[in-house]
């Protein structure tokens, strides 16, 4: 914990930084308003819910059961971590087989040990999103070190990443290729969604997306 | 020639503890971090390798292990190491992190870390003045000076986590206190949960649509306070003319509300799995020693009370005094002096592997509750001065519990201090955290959503006692 998925949700929903972030209790949310294909003839806004789910992975079981009910159709992921913490990082894989099992057993935590294995992410549908936290305080000596390790961290979770500093509104400014990003994988969580588009044009669809853990994690619910 | 063997053993057995204390760092404290300054690593297993040194002296002194000028020569060795560690090192450390998070003074940090060593240094001989543990003779340099300093804060501490330990150690153990609790009912909560969080998305909607038709009409302002956007607000009918800062208080609202419901489920679920835990033999086990604990709990309670009351302090240990009711009462006679060594290591030994995992137990559980990563640093390093007082007060304790023939090296070594003081001072402490946590623990009782207690391993707290 204490990676900034609070300081992350406020940037992305309110455009603005976070001043006073405080300890997540439980799970808090906001909405994002989203242009579905921006630019386009067929651009439609949409809500989306950014669910932040607190704690860290290695909650007492009874957290861990009370977070499962968050976990329930959730249209995407966003997991964050921490950049100048390597083991925010490691515990990503955790945080992703928590989310995506979704059938935490009560009395039990995972099904899974936590260890990678590609072939759950082989063919997992809802989309991923990596995101790395405090990328100021890394000095530029080392910026390339942590820049590939998060690269692979990101091909292991067949995801798109983003590295960027919460406190700095220029990381997400408009036409940035990390805005670029974003956008794509808010399209992609809207398509996977909604097969067929409707001809709705009032926001008026939600979409949940929830962050978790110590690591963010959006999961998309409707 | 025994005193180089002697060494030998010392100093691997120093060695061993120190990989304890490392491992113990590594894969319990810092888990979820990574170490970056190996000298909060380095640091922490040093004092907790001092530490049980110490309690391994007093193993061997029981014993009758190792020579025993070998034995007196390695007590004041470790006790200056670790009072110097305690008092010098590990405090400068603490300043120095402290400093380097802060980024104004990270220019200075050397500097800024010894003004707040000399600010801690003054306060801690301070502390002296109110309490009657010196006698005039003592030099202003000697070790008795920082002991019976490191001894008031230490035993303050023992006293307080036993103080509460014995109010949690009944409530945490007996499944009596257990509530019943239901699928369905957890259900029930879970529903609420999310409907309160519904509650709040679809207010967020509003805002956020809100503010987007405001922007999107050329106002950056969040309210419409003023005198154009009162008047906008009066002509237009459109979603931004809504009086955004009351809906903020409904979501502050709701949003506590989901808090507290998030609790309350996370409770509920670890209330039952308690339940169900009860129902496993180590769970019938745990609870059987619970009431033996409580028993244990209200009789220390009523000897600190007669102590404090009657203004007297037990002179003679447990050991002697059983085997001495068991010889004149009871009529059996066997060998005084070989079972009292015998019964008194055993003792001495239990006191010694609880207060240690308890303490370790306690002291992580801390540290998971209230670090986080700019904090970790500073954090264990206060625990490494905790566990460090804690021991060194521990050694002064247990002398109570030992036979006289062994107390006097603890005597010797640790010079002439006031123990009567600071057993009063134990028991008086003892009373007043009891008396404290008891009216915190009987309102979480008795209300429906406690936040409970994490359900780790229970015997942490109850066996801090001396």
């Amino acid at each position: 914990h204490g990676v900034g998925k609070s300081s992350l949700v406020h940037l992305l929903c309110q455009n603005q930084v976070l001043g006073n972030p405080s300890w997540t209790v439980g799970c808090s949310v906001d909405v994002r308003i989203h242009d579905y294909k921006e630019g386009t003839p067929e651009e439609k806004t949409y809500y989306i819910e950014l669910w932040d789910v607190g704690g860290s992975v290695g909650s007492a079981s009874s957290v861990k059961s009370t977070r499962a009910v968050f976990y329930n159709s959730v249209n995407g992921i966003i997991l964050v971590h921490d950049l100048t913490n390597k083991k925010s990082s490691q515990n990503l894989y955790r945080w992703s087989l928590e989310a995506l099992n979704r059938d935490v057993a009560p009395t039990g935590v995972l099904v899974t040990n936590g260890d990678y294995d590609r072939e759950q992410f082989a063919d997992n549908q809802i989309p991923l999103l990596v995101i790395g936290t405090k990328l100021d305080q890394i000095p530029e000596t080392k910026r390339n070190e942590v820049l590939t390790r998060t690269a692979f961290l990101a091909e292991d979770f067949n995801a798109e990443e983003i590295n960027l500093d919460c406190t700095n509104p220029r990381y997400l400014a408009a036409g940035s290729s990390n805005a670029v990003k974003l956008s794509r994988f808010f399209d992609k969580v809207i398509e996977k969604r909604y097969l067929s588009r409707d001809g709705n044009q009032i926001p008026g669809f939600p979409d949940r997306k929830r962050f978790g853990g110590g690591t963010l994690k959006s999961l998309h619910y409707d | 020639m025994s005193f180089l063997i002697d060494s030998g053993i010392m100093v691997t057995s120093q060695v061993l503890f120190f990989g304890f204390g490392w491992l113990f760092f590594m894969r319990k404290l810092f888990k979820d971090y990574e170490v970056r300054q190996y000298v909060v690593q380095v640091v922490f297993s040093v004092t907790f390798a001092f530490s049980c040194t110490m309690f391994e002296l007093i193993i061997f002194e029981i014993l009758g292990v190792l020579n025993s000028s070998s034995r007196y020569f390695h007590w004041k060795l470790n006790l200056c190491v670790i009072l110097l560690v305690l008092v010098f090192m590990v405090p400068f450390y603490i300043g120095y992190f402290i400093v380097s998070n802060i980024r104004l003074l990270h220019r200075q940090r050397l500097l800024f870390a010894c003004v707040v060593w000399l600010t801690f240094m003054y306060f801690f001989w301070k502390l002296g003045d109110p309490f009657p543990i010196l006698s005039p003779k003592h030099g202003i340099l000697s070790i008795e000076q920082l002991i019976s300093r490191v001894g008031v804060i230490g035993v303050t501490l023992m006293a307080l986590l036993s103080g509460f330990g014995a109010v949690n150690c009944p409530y945490t153990y007996m499944s009596y206190f257990l509530r019943n609790v239901t699928d369905a009912d957890i259900l029930a909560l879970e529903r609420r949960l999310l409907q309160t969080i519904d509650m709040i998305i679809s207010k967020k909607k509003r805002m956020a649509m809100a503010h987007r038709t405001m922007f999107q009409r050329g106002e950056v302002h969040n309210k419409p306070t003023g005198f154009w956007g009162i008047i906008k607000s009066v002509t237009t009918s459109a979603p931004g003319s809504e009086n955004l800062s009351l809906i903020q208080q409904e979501v502050d609202a709701l949003e506590e509300l989901s808090r507290q419901l998030f609790l309350e489920t996370a409770d509920l679920h670890a209330t039952k799995e308690r339940i169900e835990y009860s129902k496993t033999f180590q769970g019938k086990y745990f609870n059987f020693l619970g009431y033996f604990f409580s028993i244990y709990c209200v009789w220390k309670i009523f000897m600190a009370t007669i102590n404090i009351v009657f203004d007297r302090v037990g002179k003679t240990d447990p050991v002697t005094r059983g085997i001495e009711i068991t010889v004149n009462y009871l009529g059996i006679q066997f060998d005084v002096k070989f079972w009292s060594q015998h019964i008194s290591f055993i003792l001495v030994g239990i006191i010694i592997v609880t207060s240690i995992r308890g303490l370790l137990i306690t002291l992580t559980k801390f540290f998971y509750a209230i670090s986080s990563s700019k904090s970790s640093n500073v954090i264990v390093l206060l625990l490494a001065q905790i566990m460090g007082m804690y021991f060194v007060s521990s050694v002064l304790l247990i002398r109570m519990s030992m036979p006289p023939e062994y107390r006097t090296i603890i005597t010797e070594v640790l010079g002439e201090l006031q123990f009567n003081f600071y057993h009063r001072w134990f028991d008086v402490i003892f009373l007043v955290s009891f008396s404290t946590f008891t009216p915190f623990t009987s309102t979480k009782m008795s209300s429906s959503s406690s936040p409970a207690a994490s359900a780790g391993p229970p015997f942490s707290i109850c066996k801090h006692r001396l």
